[in-house]
């Protein structure tokens, strides 16, 4: 069946013309894309980026935003390659929550 | 040993239908345009088969990719426009086979 | 996205601001950069973990978002401004888009690019049904709105439709062409020169070419 992403066709309303400037944690997630995805490191490819992205849940997709979308799904192919783990990413995250909460 | 590219069978002005599959995994040819016929614009070169790469593996055998055209009024049922209006998209070689004789 | 009583709290991981010109940009929105979202926690974790493990170094990242800061669409307005005074150049554009951006200076990056001539008789139109692929080395990151559902929905199946919602209204007589972006081309429109533009200085023709015109949602602007 189609997937949630594959939407060429489908009625939608109308176009709004929306733009903003980039916010710097997007262009750092655009950053990371590009550098490893580049030929010295070919740790992520652009098929993969896609594939994950749409393998997300519907609701989930349309919740999150553009870049929310790529930083997940590089993510999920860093762990699937193990250049990073689960348990590693689950740590640093907490130490960086942890970090930003104090006052 | 890498797989050798797949050879071209299409050239610009040939017939060709898309395919209908409804295959799993990642796929780039729109489900909007599967099933349908159209007429090869050009071909743009040979690439690896992003079905393929999606799961980083090579994307060999490497598949001949074609700009092909459409017709607006016969991809859509309710297309108001002109019949001259077109559409054209990239469509890997083994998602097409020969279409009708004209 | 955060609640409204979350507490704002200041990303210092964050690379410093080099005050880019963002003459051309709209200024971000005020709460993008001050609350750690689980999305921007993530982004942090993993832009760390990469740094510490040697695999990626904090002056590549910044090096990347500088590059991708120096592309804006006013690359795009040179090669067709260059392309309306110069004949030869303008063929050599058509034929082999990727060498003929190079000779002014542009790197096109690694796709192949395809220019897509709006005449008399055609109007091109470009769209990502799929996801967002855009000629970004040539125009720079592409608007939201190139990326939303509804211009990926329709843009295919009612492009005068969506043309007219931009303002732009195109003629029975006209093909209108729309190119669904699905692979490993990239599309730049060649929008057509305006009327009245006859002996204007090359930067100055420039000025008429908008970001929408080289998507084909719109087309060059009239001078005066």
């Amino acid at each position: 069946m189609r997937g949630h992403h594959d939407m060429g066709g489908l009625p939608a309303g109308p176009v709004e013309p929306t733009e903003h400037d980039y916010a710097h944690w997007e262009k750092r997630v655009d950053a990371l894309q590009v550098l490893l995805s580049a030929p010295q490191r070919r740790l992520l490819r652009v098929d993969e980026l896609r594939r994950n992205i749409e393998s997300l849940r519907p609701d989930v997709y349309d919740a999150m935003t553009y870049y929310e979308r790529w930083i997940a799904a590089i993510t999920k192919v860093l762990i699937e390659r193990g250049v990073l783990t689960s348990d590693e990413l689950g740590r640093k995250m907490e130490d960086v929550k942890a970090r930003e909460a104090k006052p | 040993m890498s797989t050798p590219d797949a050879g071209p069978r299409f050239r610009a002005g040939d017939r060709v239908r898309v395919r209908f599959a409804d295959a799993p995994g990642h796929i780039r040819t729109p489900w909007y345009i599967r099933g349908h016929a159209g007429v090869i614009e050009r071909l743009c070169g040979t690439y690896g088969n992003p079905e393929e790469l999606a799961f980083n593996r090579p994307g060999t055998p490497r598949q001949p990719l074609y700009r092909v055209r459409f017709k607006q009024s016969q991809v859509w049922p309710d297309y108001r426009g002109p019949a001259t209006d077109t559409v054209d998209i990239e469509i890997f070689q083994h998602w097409l086979e020969p279409g009708d004789a004209a | 996205m955060t609640a409204p009583n979350e507490p704002r709290t200041h990303d210092h991981a964050h690379e410093h601001d080099h005050g880019h010109d963002r003459g051309t940009h709209p200024p971000a929105r005020p709460d993008t950069d001050d609350s750690l979202t689980y999305y921007k926690t993530m982004e942090i974790a993993v832009r760390e973990l990469l740094i510490e493990k040697g695999i990626i170094t904090a002056d590549e990242v910044r090096g990347a978002i500088e590059a991708m800061d120096a592309r804006s669409p006013a690359q795009g307005a040179r090669i067709v401004a260059h392309a309306w005074t110069d004949p030869a150049y303008k063929a050599r554009l058509l034929a082999d888009p990727n060498a003929a951006v190079r000779e002014l200076g542009i790197e096109p990056g690694a796709y192949k690019l395809v220019v897509l001539e709006n005449t008399a008789t055609i109007h091109n139109l470009v769209v990502c049904t799929l996801c967002s692929c855009y000629p970004r080395y040539v125009l720079g990151l592409p608007p939201d709105w190139y990326k939303s559902r509804a211009y990926r929905s329709r843009a295919v199946r009612e492009p005068r439709t969506v043309l007219r919602e931009f303002g732009t209204e195109i003629s029975d007589s006209v093909e209108v062409r729309v190119h669904d972006s699905t692979a490993d081309m990239r599309y730049l429109v060649l929008p057509e020169r305006p009327a009245g533009t006859e002996g204007m200085s090359e930067a100055k023709l420039a000025e008429l070419v908008t970001r929408d015109s080289m998507i084909g949602v719109a087309r060059a602007r009239a001078p005066g």
